[in-house]
């Protein structure tokens, strides 16, 4: 059992939530994730660790399904029943000078403490953030702290720059003030995927940050493996950060999709008429 | 109670039937398929025992349960007898008598099996470990405590047996376990209609009540390491498995519709997706093709084919005779309908335009010479080419050791495989530091994990009484 210290509801669906788990807080290097399971029917929930200290880990959840909602609708004080981690490759870090990170809707929560390693580490941080509409914006203020300019972009322009978090980055490019040596992208796939080729011209070096479906976390099933350069590999272990301009972008997207078309497949298939 | 019979009486009893779910039932439940002896048939079938002076059967079994002493109680009806004999021997005993493959271990070298059927060991084994669930009260911690404290890694049969034999000699124990459950293959890849989870539960139970402490989600190697292990404990048996699944290495494997063997029973068993309260989905198709020929690959199609497939195939590299699966499970598979496609290996996997699998095409084989296994090596048979529709396909070839742990613990002597090396006394090249089961095996079975466990166990205890006194547990 982990007990919830804190959950706050900071921006509509998306909760940061504190829990004690000693161990995975001080094993823990920026990057890593965990994996909730709240009880015998539930999913294993994949989570990335934003932040560790004294004991507890910081985790910022957006709910957008079952198992989400599960785990945020816990209350401070009480239990998570089982969380496994520190799991995944820490971030390289190293001193590249300028880099942008940008993150898109949920992705921001997995971007901030890659974001902030990355300032930790010596580096010029600027960060651009993505949503759909200005509730969606999330961690501003915390991104913020640390990075020299945060740049909002929104598709309705409710905050922000009207548009989409690469609007921002071709302006920051073009700009040779601000071009960066390395760009860091987590958010939807489509997202990372539009971030990873308006960079490859340029050899612009870029990580994502990749969000496969998982079920153990520890290389075990297989079920989160994604082609980099044509190879398999598991994001759960060999990531879950990998060159943007390596990775297969539409296989992920369609292996993301496996649930959702999973029941409708098995309906027809099960129909007589098939 | 009856007369004791004579050699002559007792080679005329036929070996028992094991009683059975009706095949075209239990393809559509996860009940278990055998429903196990009552107590007359179990004692019929011990009666068929001829106490052999010399024991083979025992040299059979790789922990050395003794069979005839227990096969005498039950013949005389002292169950209770006959399961404090099996408790004493075998931690696991009504896991083995499921999953063990007699046929090449205790049974084998049955002299019964000479002239006629061996003795039904494994459904005794069985029989009495489920009467002594029922009947006896959990087995007790020993009063004297040596103050010594030990780390499993690992919840599955190498492990529990380790930690249960440690904790009857009055060690204390923790078992540290990656996943959010216990039993390891035994929950997550074994199938509720052949091990029903409640016989694990209450095995781990049985172990509890020995004064076993079991911590879940812990990953040594990423939570803890075994150095940190080291400070707290003062010996320490590694039996992580050999949990990496091995791909086919051909085009359209990551289609979706394409599972690992690990992930497909991971989600059925582990996660419960065959249950509707369930949370975790599992994709489900009409044709199911399965690639391999073990114990994995049969629970996989067998799976599948409760799962709603109406053709469920095993496709195999060899025949029949090479198949390394039980042989209960070969034809428990038959029975329900299971089809095989012998001497064929997988090309390349072809998806639709949503990139679903959609067929995959095979390639006829012929057998060679043998290979170093001693089995014959399947040849390629030119222009024998042909596709297979399916809307499932597992891949169930094998696995391999799992780095997570000995990436994280450089001292750790690992073979070109990454399996862990150890030496006679199970202890790897870190002093203190033991291994066993399929990490140090690659994929074996249940048994022999549970026998290195055994053995493991025997190594701590001797290298504790060598250490200096002041113990970690003060
Ligand atoms: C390494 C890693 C780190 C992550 N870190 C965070 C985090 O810090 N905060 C956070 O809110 N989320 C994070 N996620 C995503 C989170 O795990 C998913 O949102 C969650 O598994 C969805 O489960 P559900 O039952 O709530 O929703 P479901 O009902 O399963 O799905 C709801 C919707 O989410 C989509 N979805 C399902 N699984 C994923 C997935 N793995 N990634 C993205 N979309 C998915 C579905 O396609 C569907 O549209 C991370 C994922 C990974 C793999
Ligand atoms: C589907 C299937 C069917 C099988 N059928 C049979 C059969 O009928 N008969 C038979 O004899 N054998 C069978 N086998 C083989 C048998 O199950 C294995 O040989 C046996 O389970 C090995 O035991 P083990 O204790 O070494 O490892 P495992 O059973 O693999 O257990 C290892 C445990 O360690 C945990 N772990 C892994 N890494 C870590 C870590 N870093 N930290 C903490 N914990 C960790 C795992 O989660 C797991 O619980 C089958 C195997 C499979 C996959
Ligand atoms: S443990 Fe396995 S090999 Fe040993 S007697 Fe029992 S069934 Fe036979
Ligand atoms: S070899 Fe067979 S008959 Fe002989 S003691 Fe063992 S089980 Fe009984
Ligand atoms: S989640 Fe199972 S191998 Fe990565």
């Amino acid at each position: 059992m982990f007990r919830v210290l804190e959950n706050d509801e900071i921006a509509p669906k998306v909760h940061r939530m504190v829990v004690e788990a000693p161990r995975i807080a001080r094993a823990r290097q920026p990057g890593q994730f965990v994996i909730i399971h709240c009880g015998p029917q539930s999913e294993r929930i994949p989570l990335t660790i934003a932040d560790a200290r004294n004991g507890t880990i910081t985790l910022f959840i957006q709910a957008v399904g079952d198992g989400t909602r599960e785990i945020v609708s816990i209350p401070a004080g009480g239990d998570i029943r089982d969380i496994a981690g520190p799991l995944g490759s820490a971030t390289h870090i190293k001193a590249w000078g300028r880099v942008v990170c940008v993150g898109g809707g949920v992705g921001t929560a997995v971007l901030y403490p890659l974001a902030k390693a990355l300032a930790d580490g010596g580096n010029d941080v600027t960060t651009i953030i993505g949503g759909r509409s200005a509730p969606f914006i999330i961690l501003r203020d915390e991104l913020a702290a640390f990075s020299k300019e945060v740049l909002v972009t929104t598709e309705d322009g409710s905050m922000g720059t009207k548009g989409f978090v690469t609007t921002e980055l071709r302006r920051l490019m073009d700009d040779p003030a601000r071009r960066p040596s390395a760009v860091f992208a987590v958010g939807p796939v489509p997202m990372m995927s539009a971030v990873a080729e308006m960079t490859r011209p340029d050899g612009i070096e870029t990580i994502v940050s990749l969000n496969p479906i998982m079920v153990d976390g520890t290389g075990m099933c297989g079920g989160c493996r994604v082609s980099v350069e044509g190879e398999i590999k598991f994001a759960c272990v060999d990531g879950p950060e990998f060159d943007a301009h390596k990775v297969d972008f539409r296989e992920l997207q369609s292996r993301q999709n496996t649930y959702k078309e999973a029941c409708c497949r098995a309906s027809a298939a099960s129909s007589p008429a098939a | 109670m009856a007369t004791p019979l004579s050699t002559k009486e007792r080679m005329q009893i036929a070996r028992v039937h094991m009683p059975e779910q009706d095949p075209c039932l239990r393809a559509c439940n996860f009940s278990e398929v055998n429903l196990g002896l009552g107590e007359a048939l179990a004692i019929q079938e011990a009666q068929r025992c001829l106490e052999c002076k010399n024991q083979p059967c025992v040299t059979g079994c790789p922990v050395g349960v003794r069979i005839p002493e227990f096969i005498t109680r039950v013949a005389a009806g002292d169950f209770s007898g006959a399961a404090e004999i099996l408790r004493a021997d075998n931690a696991l005993p009504a896991t083995t008598g499921r999953v063990c493959p007699q046929e090449t271990q205790c049974e084998e070298v049955c002299v019964r099996g000479k002239k006629g059927e061996p003795v039904g060991i494994g459904w005794l084994e069985r029989f009495v470990a489920d009467w002594a669930s029922e009947h006896m009260a959990p087995p007790q911690p020993p009063p004297e405590r040596t103050g010594r404290k030990v780390c499993i890694v690992g919840a599955g049969p190498g492990g529990l047996t380790a930690a249960g034999e440690l904790a009857r000699m009055g060690h204390a124990v923790t078992v540290f376990e990656a996943l959010h459950d216990t039993g390891g293959v035994l929950r997550y890849g074994i199938p509720e209609f052949r091990l029903p989870k409640s016989i694990v539960d209450r095995e781990v139970e049985n172990l509890r009540s020995l004064g076993v402490a079991i911590e879940c989600n812990v990953i040594v190697g990423k939570t803890i390491t075994v150095d940190q292990i080291l400070q707290e404990f003062d010996a320490c048996f590694i039996a992580n498995g050999a949990g990496l699944p091995v791909f086919l290495d051909v085009p359209g494997e990551n289609f979706k519709g394409v599972y690992s063997a690990n992930e497909y029973l991971t989600r059925v068993n582990l996660m419960g997706a065959y249950r509707a309260d369930a949370a975790t989905p599992v994709a489900r198709g009409s044709t199911t093709v399965v690639f391999g020929g073990g114990n994995v690959a049969m629970d996989a199609v067998r799976t599948a084919r409760r799962m709603g497939s109406q053709r469920a195939i095993i496709a195999y590299r060899r025949t029949r005779a090479e198949m390394p699966a039980r042989l209960e499970e070969i034809k428990h598979a038959e029975e329900e309908g299971i089809e095989f496609m012998f001497l064929v290996a997988p090309l390349e996997i072809f998806g639709d335009d949503k990139g679903w699998v959609r067929a995959v095409r095979l390639q006829r084989m012929e057998l060679g010479e043998p290979d170093a296994s001693g089995r014959r090596r399947p040849v390629p048979v030119p222009g024998s080419e042909f596709e297979l529709p399916c809307e499932l396909a597992i891949v169930a070839i094998g696995t391999r050791a799992n780095p997570l742990l000995s990436n994280a613990c450089p001292g750790l002597k690992l073979n070109k495989w990454g399996n862990i090396e150890i030496d006679d006394n199970g202890m790897t090249s870190i002093p203190g530091v033991f291994a066993g089961g399929d990490i140090v095996r690659g994929g074996a079975t249940v048994i022999l994990a549970m026998g290195d466990g055994k053995k493991a166990a025997g190594g701590i205890d001797r290298y504790l009484r060598e250490l200096s006194p002041n113990s970690k547990a003060a």
